[in-house]
């Protein structure tokens, strides 16, 4: 096994890993390991902006930002986070704008900001213009600036490296092992501190917004170290995902006017959110649209509906919405300019994740003992902005202000602490035996068929609605699949650029996080924000105002245990849009 | 509806030379070269490799030369094609497995140009003013996801790749013409160096090859112009 040094090692090159880098590249050695190169990333898949109470084309402030951020996690965010998240965003805008981002620009050119669902002025009043966006390839435009400023100050980039494993001893992170694609070689990476920020796990979902790559790698191996998983049963379906492959239609589609119509020609949301309509948060939208298809009306009496942009005309649609434009006429051979464009919820986002503390530390017990030297930010943490339900454009900006955070926290660390030393006591064989197994898989079943049989099993058993007969049905099905998994083969047995070994590993993560989804979402016996069981009418915030965190145990067996929500201003409310 | 793939296969680990493989795949309308490799790869032979991430065309992870054209495999639909599809690597990298090929030369060349903004002081609290007509400037430029289509369809990259390229030259048009940047002075050594502009020969191969429809000869160009301006 080959061994390296650096003081900081990132996980992921996503905006949340590359904003960490370049802020601790500013003063440490840094390295960025990532499985895929960098603007691979799914950051750069994001589209409609990122938001921010800049203020530049309508009033705003970060208050009414913070209130509709708590609202919009139906009160399950932690509210210090969801603070310092709406008034860090202002400075790192413009910090994102000093670095070159090619910000779509108002008439008097400033950063240009545009509407989007759950977005308000005034405390929940009239739609407000908070996102800031480039066209609709924002998170296109942030992701290739900041892996663009990464190599400015001289971070070294290890692209193609599968990390299989965290040294983890007494309470400590000294680094991480990965695997070379390109090789199949073993490394290990010495580091001060190791930051996680390996993106979000919709690739669970057979319908989904999500890239292939992302597998939620970082959940499982925390896990298995014994830190929980917090809210993992709040994962959102976005409503615009493209009909049927489920690729995202961005919200900027709304946010610019469009319509969405049943197949009798309603405006249909006029029943679900009255007064907000198509710009209500995401998951009353997801779930309006699917009561519709449940109910027959859907296209055709098929399972999807329509986004209706035609009204917008061909300039704005060709200014604002480019690849919206392109996609679904790529995809789905759909002309937005002339017809509307199929879709349905997608899953889309994971608001749960790794439990961190405010400068993105990873808690031990998911309450307030950080790992020394471990961090996570972007989707994969869980600090928590979004509570049950994120808004549209936060995610970007909480990949954004919380990867900086965390790159300012780990310089910090490193220079406290001094270089790592090599070759501390961590036993790497049992990795090495791990992949050598791994390799050596024998047996009938196919990794695609139990993926396939997952994904499938996740739509229709832990979608937009669910209740106690699926999720229990679910926790059973996963089971199954765990141990079907060990009888999985391998058929490609070169070392170099062996895929189906990465896609084992991956499937091995997803089947670990997806247990954790199902048990955490039986357990919860309410509705909340995406989190909708038909077997209970509402929201119980009595019992239910709470955090979940999901530890494992020895015995592979998974435990819970809740934590209270940080409330430093709005007590739950009725949520009504 | 069975169509076939005829795939390049090669494993630096095996003994056996680069051939092709032909696969049968029950292909579903709608579907894109990449879902029939997945079907391939998922359902006959989990030996075959090949990149792939987002499956919409903004990751740039699956460019692979389909029936002589470069292509990402994610966008394109297997009915426009017919007859027995082939599928190979980008043509002008060196192939690692399959349908990989060798990315770090590529992304090396981007770096060269030194893809970041040059620029003085910005304002400490505010936002650097652009015109909306200045920022259209980049339109065209900023969109380019470094899938490597480009430049691997480049007869004067293929006979010498140390030639930057014409994706890092679209890069390094994307900052040169963003009127916050004052670094074209510092990238005109690389950019005025014999394995920087004038190394394009205008053959437009890259404008044909971009799936998002950009145009790096033109970029080209126009960075030609302004070198010969400023030398002036």
């Amino acid at each position: 096994m080959e061994h390296h040094r650096h003081d900081v090692v990132v996980v992921g090159a996503g905006i949340a890993g590359l904003y960490a880098a370049m802020k601790a590249g500013e003063s440490a050695d840094v390295a960025v390991l990532s499985k895929i190169y960098p603007t691979r990333s799914h950051s750069g898949a994001a589209q409609g902006g990122c938001a921010a109470a800049l203020g530049n084309e309508t009033e705003d402030n970060w208050e009414w930002h913070f209130y509709d951020t708590v609202r919009g996690s139906d009160y399950l965010g932690d509210q210090d986070a969801q603070e310092l998240l709406v008034k860090e965003a202002i400075p790192v805008m413009y910090e994102m704008e000093h670095l070159g981002v090619p910000f779509s620009r108002t008439p008097d050119g400033k950063i240009a900001q545009r509407k989007f669902g759950g977005h308000f002025g005034q405390f929940g009043k009239a739609p407000v213009q908070r996102s800031c966006y480039a066209a609709d390839r924002t998170g296109h435009a942030q992701l290739h600036c900041l892996y663009e400023q990464s190599l400015k100050c001289g971070v070294r980039f290890y692209n193609e490296f599968l990390v299989v494993s965290l040294m983890i001893e007494d309470g400590v992170c000294h680094g991480v092992i990965a695997l070379e694609i390109r090789t199949g070689m073993l490394h290990a990476f010495w580091a001060r501190a190791v930051m996680l920020a390996t993106g979000g796990y919709a690739r669970a979902w057979k319908v989904t917004s999500n890239a292939h790559a992302n597998t939620g790698d970082g959940l499982s191996l925390v896990l298995g170290h014994g830190i929980p998983l917090e809210d993992m049963e709040f994962v959102q379906f976005h409503p615009t995902g493209l009909y049927p492959i489920g690729i995202l239609v961005s919200e900027a589609a709304r946010g610019e006017g469009g319509y969405i119509f049943n197949k009798d020609g309603e405006r249909f949301m006029k029943k679900y959110a009255e007064a907000k309509m198509e710009l209500a948060p995401r998951d009353v939208v997801s779930r309006a649209e699917t009561t519709e298809i449940n109910e027959g009306r859907g296209i055709d009496g098929a399972d999807y509906i329509h986004l209706d942009l035609t009204h917008l005309g061909a300039d704005k649609i060709l200014e604002r919405l480019p690849q919206v434009h392109e996609l679904v006429f790529k995809f789905a051979g759909v002309d937005c300019i002339k017809e509307p464009i199929p879709i349905r919820p997608t899953a889309h986002y994971s608001m749960g994740g790794i439990p961190t503390d405010l400068d993105t530390r990873v808690l031990l017990d998911g309450r307030e003992t950080p790992v020394e030297g471990l961090y996570a930010s972007g989707e994969c943490a869980c600090v928590s902005n979004h509570g049950a339900n994120r808004l549209g454009t936060n995610s970007t900006l909480e990949a954004a202000v919380f990867g900086r955070r965390g790159g300012m926290a780990m310089a910090e660390f490193v220079k406290e602490k001094g270089p790592v030393v090599v070759g501390t006591a961590i036993p790497t064989q049992h990795v090495e035996d791990e992949v050598a197994h791994y390799r050596a898989h024998e047996g009938k079943e196919r990794a695609s068929v139990v993926r396939g049989e997952l994904q499938d099993a996740m739509q229709n058993l832990c979608g937009v609605f669910r209740d106690e007969e699926k999720l229990s049905k679910l926790v059973a099905k996963i089971a199954d699949l765990q141990e079907r998994f060990e009888h999985v083969g391998l058929q490609d047995k070169s070392k170099v650029f062996n895929t189906e070994l990465n896609e084992l590993v991956e499937l091995k993560h997803m089947l670990d996080f997806c247990e954790v989804i199902a048990k955490s979402a039986l357990a919860r016996q309410e509705c909340r924000g995406a989190h909708w069981r038909t077997d209970f009418s509402g929201r119980d915030d009595e019992k239910w105002h709470k955090h979940t965190l999901a530890f494992k145990e020895k015995d592979g067996s998974l435990r819970f245990e809740y934590k209270p929500v940080v409330i430093t201003k709005y007590p739950p409310e009725a949520r009504k849009y | 509806m069975e169509r076939q793939f005829k795939v390049f296969r090669y494993d630096p680990e095996s003994s056996k030379k680069p051939y092709f493989q032909t696969y049968t795949v029950d292909v579903q309308k709608s579907w894109t070269i990449l879902d029939a490799l997945n079907a391939i790869k998922w359902e006959q032979d989990g030996s075959l490799s090949y990149r792939r991430s987002c499956r919409h065309g903004i990751c740039g992870s699956c460019a692979m030369k389909i029936n002589g054209k470069n292509e990402l495999a994610c966008e394109l639909q297997v009915f426009t094609l017919k007859g027995v599809i082939k599928v190979e690597p980008l043509p002008g990298f060196e192939v690692l497995r399959d349908l990989v090929t060798d990315m770090d030369r590529f992304f090396g060349h981007i770096e060269a140009v030194k893809p970041w903004l040059i620029a003085g002081l910005s304002p400490t609290d505010k936002e650097r003013l652009q015109s909306p007509e200045d920022r259209k400037k980049l339109d065209g430029l900023y969109e380019c996801i470094l899938c490597g289509a480009c430049t691997s369809s480049c007869p004067s990259y293929w006979s010498n790749d140390d030639f930057l390229g014409p994706a890092a030259l679209l890069k390094a048009a994307r900052y040169c013409f963003d009127t916050r940047d004052e670094g074209f002075h510092e990238r005109m050594d690389v950019l005025n160096s014999r394995n920087g502009l004038w190394r394009c020969h205008t053959i437009f191969n890259c404008v044909e090859a971009c799936p998002k429809d950009l145009n790096p000869t033109e970029a080209i160009v126009r960075l030609r112009a302004r070198l010969a301006a400023e030398k002036i």
